[in-house]
């Protein structure tokens, strides 16, 4: 890790309008508006008793870190190659890969930011309680933040130029958020279906979350199912990954 | 000493062969040229130099590095500046120096390199928001930003206007004063004429030949070229019996020849014994153009 690329692209990062938006507000203000909703303030049978708040704050924290993974990082890094920024890289001391793990980096760290300020506003302004098994809870945004950088770095290393990256990225970008439980959240999905979400990585995610901010272990299930995938995942984008 | 050695060097992409048995040394303080058409293979030979592409077969030598073996040693001692390549659009002229600059150990000090550059009213600038030049101008400090001992600059002042181009030539001249290597691929004569010390002509993958600049347009067949407008026009038989005639054109009545010394006495010999006059005679040696276009030739044929 070379810290001054770090801190070069934490600050390009900080000049993007758009990536700052979509990935670090966008998901909170999806949670107010939902949350301005009088009859999503109050409890349902069909939800175990929690009201729909309660069950779109980690939808809402799955949201900024797909957006991150899938539709922000494949973009940048894309470009970073079809401009030969990585090749200008690679005739110095330092390694372009050292600008591969500075934006896997910002944008985890972008996600997290995002996670946190979803929380912290389901907390503050809705009175949604916060994860009642903080380290399970932490543990599984850990694992969604690593599944969803493999998932960017695999869509990257399949992309030549940076609209098949945006073209790819956006069709795993509504299946990834229909796992996550943005139009029925997991736990309302038929049995089958929850079964079959559960699968995918950020079906894991979804209940992942969902069992530790309900004070639960999160689960052997779901944690091998995201670490297969981040498994999978990456040593699919290493093998894909070109460097030109 | 040989800072830069290449030998027997072979490249192909997808069967098709760009480089084919280059060798040549660049010696330590020369700007040493690669000139060639375009395709020739010659940004394909300065990559194998810098490391950034394996060579399928051959030897590359950098100050005695494997420029893919030993990649990092290499991209110490060696600076380079990139035919195509841009950098993070909202980078400014200062970050990009800095960043940059702290890739070395012991780095140029980059104030005076934009200064020198004329970069200094840039330097908040964003990459993107450059003109083509300065973009260039910005490459070509980053290339020296690491103090390096080679500096490797492919189509250099591409993309300047003829002012900054005579300002780089110099500074690529005060740059070697400095004791710097230089290898500079061009498709530019004037600036291999003016900056070169040895240029290797590359042609269809192959070196087509390697001298002085004056030696390659010394060995070309029209090194000399001679015109004039004759009293009463000559009959082309005669003309094309000259020895070591490597060219003949007409126009405007005026005759133009290109050959060699023996090709100038013999012309004038003949013009004295036919009793014309040649009017505004004029003897040139022919420029690093003229050599180009005789040793490319058959590529073009």
């Amino acid at each position: 890790m070379n810290t001054a690329v770090l801190r070069t692209e934490i600050r390009l990062f900080r000049r993007e309008p758009g990536a700052l938006f979509w990935i670090l507000l966008f998901p909170t203000l999806l949670l107010v508006i939902l949350g301005s909703v009088p009859s999503f303030r109050h409890a349902e049978a069909d939800l175990g008793g929690l009201r729909t708040i309660d069950v779109y704050v980690p939808v809402a924290v799955l949201l900024g870190l797909i957006v991150s993974g899938l539709q922000a990082m494949p973009q940048t890094l894309t470009g970073y190659r079809e401009r030969g920024i990585l090749r200008r890289m690679s005739t110095t001391p330092v390694r372009p890969s050292a600008l591969l793990t500075a934006q896997m980096t910002v944008f985890a760290g972008a996600a997290l930011g995002s996670a946190l300020l979803a929380l912290a506003v389901g907390r503050l302004a809705f009175d949604v309680r916060l994860p009642e098994q903080p380290l399970g809870y932490l543990l599984a945004l850990v694992l969604a933040v690593l599944v969803a950088l493999a998932l960017g770095a695999v869509v990257c290393a399949l992309s030549r130029t940076t609209k098949i990256a945006g073209a790819i990225g956006s069709a795993v970008f509504f299946p990834a958020m229909f796992c996550a439980g943005l139009w029925a959240p997991v736990q309302t999905m038929p049995d089958v279906l929850a079964r079959i979400v559960g699968c995918t990585p950020f079906g894991a995610a979804a209940e992942a979350l969902n069992r530790a901010a309900a004070g639960h272990w999160i689960g052997w299930t779901h944690l091998g199912v995201l670490v297969a995938w981040t498994v999978l995942l990456t040593a699919g984008a290493a093998r894909w990954f070109r460097w030109e | 000493m040989s800072v830069i050695e290449v030998s027997e060097l072979r490249k192909s992409y997808d069967g098709r062969t760009v480089v084919d048995g280059v060798s040549f040394a660049v010696e330590e303080g020369e700007i040493f040229g690669v000139l060639g058409p375009n395709g020739a293979g010659k940004t394909t030979t300065v990559e194998c130099v810098e490391g950034l592409r394996v060579p399928d077969a051959g030897r590359v030598r950098v100050t005695g590095l494997d420029p893919i073996a030993d990649h990092e040693k290499v991209a110490r001692v060696l600076g380079a500046q990139l035919q195509q390549s841009e950098l993070q659009a909202k980078l400014t002229v200062r970050e990009a120096l800095e960043l940059y600059a702290s890739f070395h150990a012991r780095p140029a000090d980059w104030r005076p390199l934009a200064e020198r550059l004329g970069l200094t009213d840039r330097l908040t600038t964003r990459f993107a928001k450059l003109s083509g030049g300065q973009k260039q101008r910005l490459f070509i400090a980053l290339a020296l930003i690491g103090d390096p001992q080679i500096v490797v600059l492919d189509e250099l002042t591409t993309g300047l206007d003829p002012r900054a181009r005579r300002d780089t030539w110099e500074l690529i001249e005060d740059v070697r004063a400095g004791g710097v290597t230089v290898l500079l691929v061009t498709h530019f004569m004037e600036e291999a004429q003016r900056l070169c010390d040895r240029i290797a002509v590359i042609d269809k993958g192959r070196i087509a030949a390697l001298d002085t600049p004056a030696g390659l347009i010394r060995r070309s067949a029209g090194a000399t070229v001679i015109s004039f407008t004759p009293s009463t026009p000559l009959d082309d038989r005669d003309l094309n019996t000259l020895p070591g005639l490597a060219s003949l054109a007409h126009h405007d009545g005026r005759v133009t020849l290109s050959g060699t010394d023996e090709t100038v006495s013999a012309v004038l010999t003949l013009l004295a014994r036919l009793h014309v006059t040649a009017h505004q005679l004029r003897v040139t040696e022919a420029t690093l153009d003229d050599a180009f276009l005789d040793l490319t030739k058959e590529a073009a044929a």
